[in-house]
């Protein structure tokens, strides 16, 4: 076996050095009663020709020859090969959590300036290492607010993605806590802030909502955060496309920020590995879940990096750690400190501006087509929900036959709304990709009209 | 005539590395490391599609460097850190194997990294076939019914499976108080106990690093949920009453948790679910070879036994009739999802690359594995203590008692062996061994480099007797000495910020 360095000459030597004769008889501390005594059936050996058949197969199953509008949480956006290229390096892709700083110093110091990049990007004062994403961040947030207030109660936004409140509400269960939900604006499309208002008690620790939100709309965050700690409650605000940031203004007055990392430098990938972050207050940082990198010196004074603050963490703390996590996803979290260092300043407000120009002109062509309207009034950034005169789900139908993946349908998760679509458009998306979308929809609209008007007098008739 | 090559030759030799700034500290105004297509549709003002309160301007202080000052930054930055593909990283627990390159070309194939998670289910075959397949391998490796590949990691897969514990009890009438937890268990046992809403009971080993039996039977009360334990433990032993354990449990309501971080002992040769384990996790990054990347990502999945499946966190995947594969989300006593979408798939495509490498194979990997545990034991037990004497499985647990008679600890010696090319073994756990150098070799270390381990050990036990203060202040060949890691705590500096 290729990833095996030994001959069978050398595990002989190394066998009778133990004065043993078969590989078997190192396992004679294992009760028979518990052995395997067949070989596994799994499929293998591969070489790596096969492995590689084996996959570019699979690929070949999936949606790579269509053209997505999809977003909601996963965003396709430019990447460049040279943050891949240093990526696997051996040195990155294949050491260890930095615990020996001294021969860690590379992962550190990247850490240092991923946390860094965030801080800068949230607008707020620290952020850790990484979490598994943002719906685990979100739920992290939530349970350190409660950590931090020592209330029980937490108030979600409708309007908060789906999933990001389905992995809340199982965290929460879990601690007994309650989870309360607020609607959102009809009109806006933002969290009703009347109703969160009048939601908010002395038992609330946090009021979790994210922007831009599940429906495109950014929130209103210096309100909601003003409204919350009226109530003496803590401010998590989720956000799942990052690079909004590059335009909007970050959400400085929320207590802590839960936010998913991946359009800055991660492939979509079918949902994962991405990274999730949390930043927030310097005067929180105790109560954190997550690594830190931390600067300091040595004896003689040069500048260094270790992971610092553990004593809230569960190698240390045990039951009363500050959560569970122990592997983050530090290569993640890499990759995105070097996409961003290649992207810069400049690059980031350019492929913002970008994001704010295509997803406008895509809205624009879809709005000629007769009955198709934005759903909502607030503020968007790349997502935006637009309402169709028909069936999303159908309409999509059509789509997919000119291989185009058209917007996300509502209807799964908000029953009302099965005439809307929640439409993302990026850099990656050229005026052309827009444009075919647009005549494919007009298409597929026209020829559910004459289905729905050939219908009539079949029904008619019976 | 010399023969340079024929010379005796150690590990390591020091060399120039390469002083490398923050980004931060390199940044100009103007430079840029990436361009992007001209936007081919009319531009907007940002303030003015947005409003003035909802945008901003430039990110104040964020870095500006060219292509080239990213790619030295980035290669200058990787040259100060130890890799496994620098040599052997007999970090214990945290099984250190190659990592295949052929794993990650895969994973970044058009048509697998470029999937959307919500694209429709039919586009999706081929990545769901991939998630089936791999369930279907653990399934088999471990004995289990049924597998969730949701788990980001080992700990929230722990989450997971005492969710499902608790769910399932709750589903019978009550969830019960307690866990119980090895003194020997990882800290992630207790803290994710604690997650789930269980109070954590600590029981203790017995004189062989194994469970006290009679301390279990008489801690497992009908307040206990569960039984955390890890097999083959901490120390690196097989858990030999492991089936007694989990009789004594089952017959108080209660179940058995198997911590899988070392499955590297038993993959191909012993499987939990025969064993009488209820539900357990594995650590892909570890036992399937998904490379750490300095600290994750990873992937946790969870294997359960038929009683605990309608507990499955959301949503399950199922093969429709005709062969389709699908998501149910619709399970009523599900724990509930764990996080947005379908797991770290890219980490699952290459653990499913590594377990389709080797096949029944796999089997050969667990005996290397143990048996470079055993040589490492063997060639070393008479110079560091050996607390347990019983041989042992892929790990090897000694202490430091004897080099501390000459004032030299656990950490002191792993950080002497730094100088000589390696990366330190795991210090100071368990925590049941005071002193603990503790020991994973893996498959994936040549018998050159396991000797050359070997030397550097007897070495470094050599210089505790007779020059420990050269073993106290190392390292002496890294960029930086050892850090003041107490000054770091207390005031912290976790960002730059411009006035450095």
């Amino acid at each position: 076996m290729r990833y095996l360095p030994k001959s069978d000459a050398e595990r002989r030597a190394l066998l009778a050095e133990l004065g043993l004769s078969s590989m078997d008889q190192l396992f004679d501390s294992i009760p028979a009663a518990c052995r395997l005594e067949r070989p596994l059936e799994v499929p293998g050996p591969f070489s790596e020709k096969e492995i590689i058949d084996y996959f570019r197969a699979r690929a070949g199953e999936n949606a790579a020859d269509h053209t997505s509008f999809l977003g909601a949480g996963v965003y396709n956006h430019l990447r460049s090969v040279t943050a891949d290229a240093l990526l696997q390096r051996g040195e990155f892709l294949t050491s260890y959590t930095p615990y020996q700083a001294e021969i860690s110093q590379g992962t550190l110091q990247a850490i240092f300036e991923f946390q860094t990049l965030m801080c800068q990007l949230t607008g707020q004062e620290v952020a850790n290492a990484s979490m598994y994403d943002g719906s685990t961040a979100t739920a992290e947030a939530a349970l350190m607010a409660v950590r931090i207030s020592g209330r029980q109660r937490l108030v979600v936004s409708r309007a908060l993605h789906p999933e990001y409140r389905q992995v809340v509400d199982t965290y929460a269960a879990h601690l007994g806590l309650v989870v309360a939900e607020v609607p959102f604006d009809a009109r806006t499309g933002q969290t009703d802030l009347a109703a969160l208002g009048s939601s908010l008690d002395a038992a609330t620790a946090a009021v979790v909502l994210q922007s831009p939100n599940f429906l495109g709309a950014l929130e209103n965050v210096p309100q909601a955060a003003e409204l919350t700690h009226a109530s003496g409650a803590l401010l998590v605000t989720a956000i799942a496309e990052a690079v909004s940031l590059g335009s909007v203004r970050p959400p400085a007055e929320a207590d802590i920020v839960a936010m998913e990392t991946q359009s800055l430098g991660l492939a979509p990938s079918f949902g994962g590995p991405f990274a999730g972050v949390i930043a927030t207050r310097e005067r929180y940082v105790r109560h954190m879940p997550g690594r830190l990198a931390g600067q300091t010196t040595d004896a003689q004074g040069r500048r260094g990096f270790v992971l610092t603050l553990a004593t809230r963490e569960q190698h240390i703390r045990r039951e009363k750690a500050t959560s569970n996590i122990c592997t983050n996803q530090a290569l993640c979290a890499l990759a995105v400190t070097m996409h961003l260092a290649l992207l810069g300043k400049e690059g980031l407000r350019e492929m913002a501006a970008q994001n704010l120009a295509k997803a406008r002109y895509a809205l624009a062509e879809l709005e000629k087509l007769p009955g198709v309207r934005r759903a909502f009034t607030a503020p968007f950034f790349n997502e935006v929900t637009v309402e169709f005169p028909a069936s999303v789900r159908m309409i999509n139908q059509h789509l997919l036959r000119e291989k185009i993946i058209g917007p996300l349908p509502l209807g799964p998760y908000f029953p009302e709304q099965t005439k809307r679509g929640l439409l993302c458009v990026t850099e990656t998306h050229s005026r052309g990709d827009v444009d075919r979308l647009v005549t494919a929809t007009a298409r597929a609209l026209e020829a559910m009209g004459r289905g729905a008007r050939a219908a009539v007098p079949a029904e008619a008739e019976r | 005539m010399s023969q340079p090559h024929a010379q005796p030759m150690s590990k390591a030799t020091r060399h120039v590395s390469i002083n490398e700034r923050l980004l931060f500290e390199q940044s100009a105004p103007g430079k840029r490391g990436m361009e992007l297509p001209p936007c081919d549709v009319p531009a907007v003002d940002a303030v003015e599609a947005l409003g003035v309160e909802f945008s901003r301007g430039p990110v104040e202080h964020f870095p500006e460097v060219s292509e080239i000052e990213v790619v030295r930054h980035f290669t200058r930055l990787s040259t100060w850190n130890y890799a496994i593909d620098l040599g052997m990283y007999p970090l214990g627990s945290c099984t250190m194997k190659y990592n295949p390159r052929v794993n990650e070309f895969v994973a970044r194939l058009e048509g697998l990294a470029t999937e959307h998670p919500l694209q429709p289910v039919e586009l999706s075959q081929g990545c769901l076939r991939i998630l089936r397949t791999l369930e279907e391998v653990l399934e088999e490796v471990t004995g289990m019914d049924a597998v969730t590949l949701q788990p980001c990691a080992g700990a929230q897969g722990e989450y997971a499976g005492i969710a499902m514990i608790r769910a399932y009890l709750a589903d019978r009438g009550n969830p019960r108080k307690k866990v119980l937890v090895p003194d020997s268990a990882h800290g992630t046992n207790p803290a994710t106990a604690v997650t789930a809403g269980y109070e954590v009971v600590n029981i203790r080993s017995d004189a062989s690093g194994r469970i006290d039996m009679a301390h279990l039977a008489e801690y497992a009360t009908e307040d206990v949920a569960a039984l955390m334990v890890t097999n083959p433990n901490t120390v690196g032993i097989f858990e030999q009453d492991i089936a007694r354990a989990a009789e004594i449990l089952h017959a108080r309501g209660a179940l058995l948790y198997m911590d899988g971080a070392n499955m590297n002992a038993l993959a191909g040769v012993a499987r939990p679910g025969d064993f009488g384990v209820d539900v357990m996790h594995m650590n892909l990054h570890k036992t399937f070879s998904t490379p750490h990347g300095g600290g994750g990502p990873g992937a946790g999945p969870v294997a359960v036994k038929k009683h605990l499946e309608p507990f499955l966190p959301l949503p399950v995947l199922v093969e429709k009739a005709g062969g389709a594969l699908g998501w149910d989300a619709h399970r009523p006593k599900s724990i509930g999802r764990l996080r947005a979408f379908s797991g770290n798939f890219g980490v699952l495509v290459r653990a499913l690359a590594y377990a389709l490498a080797y096949g029944p194979g796999m089997v050969e990997a667990t005996r290397d594995a143990v048996l470079n545990a055993n040589y490492l034991r063997k060639k070393l037990e008479d110079v560091y203590e050996l607390p347990f004497r019983q041989p042992c499985m892929h790990e090897v647990v000694f202490s430091d008692a004897r080099q501390k008679k000459h004032g030299v600890n656990t950490m002191d010696i792993a950080k002497r062996l730094i100088d000589y090319g390696f990366h330190p073994y795991t210090t100071a756990f368990p925590l049941i061994v005071p002193g603990a150098l503790m020991i994973e070799p893996t498959e994936s270390e040549s018998r050159q480099e396991l000797d050359l381990f070997v030397e550097a050990m007897r070495s470094i036990a050599a210089e505790a007797a007779e020059t420990p203060e050269l073993v106290k202040s190392a390292p002496h060949s890294t960029r930086v000495g050892r850090l003041d890691e107490v000054g770091a705590a207390r005031k912290p500096v976790l960002r730059w910020t411009p006035g450095e």
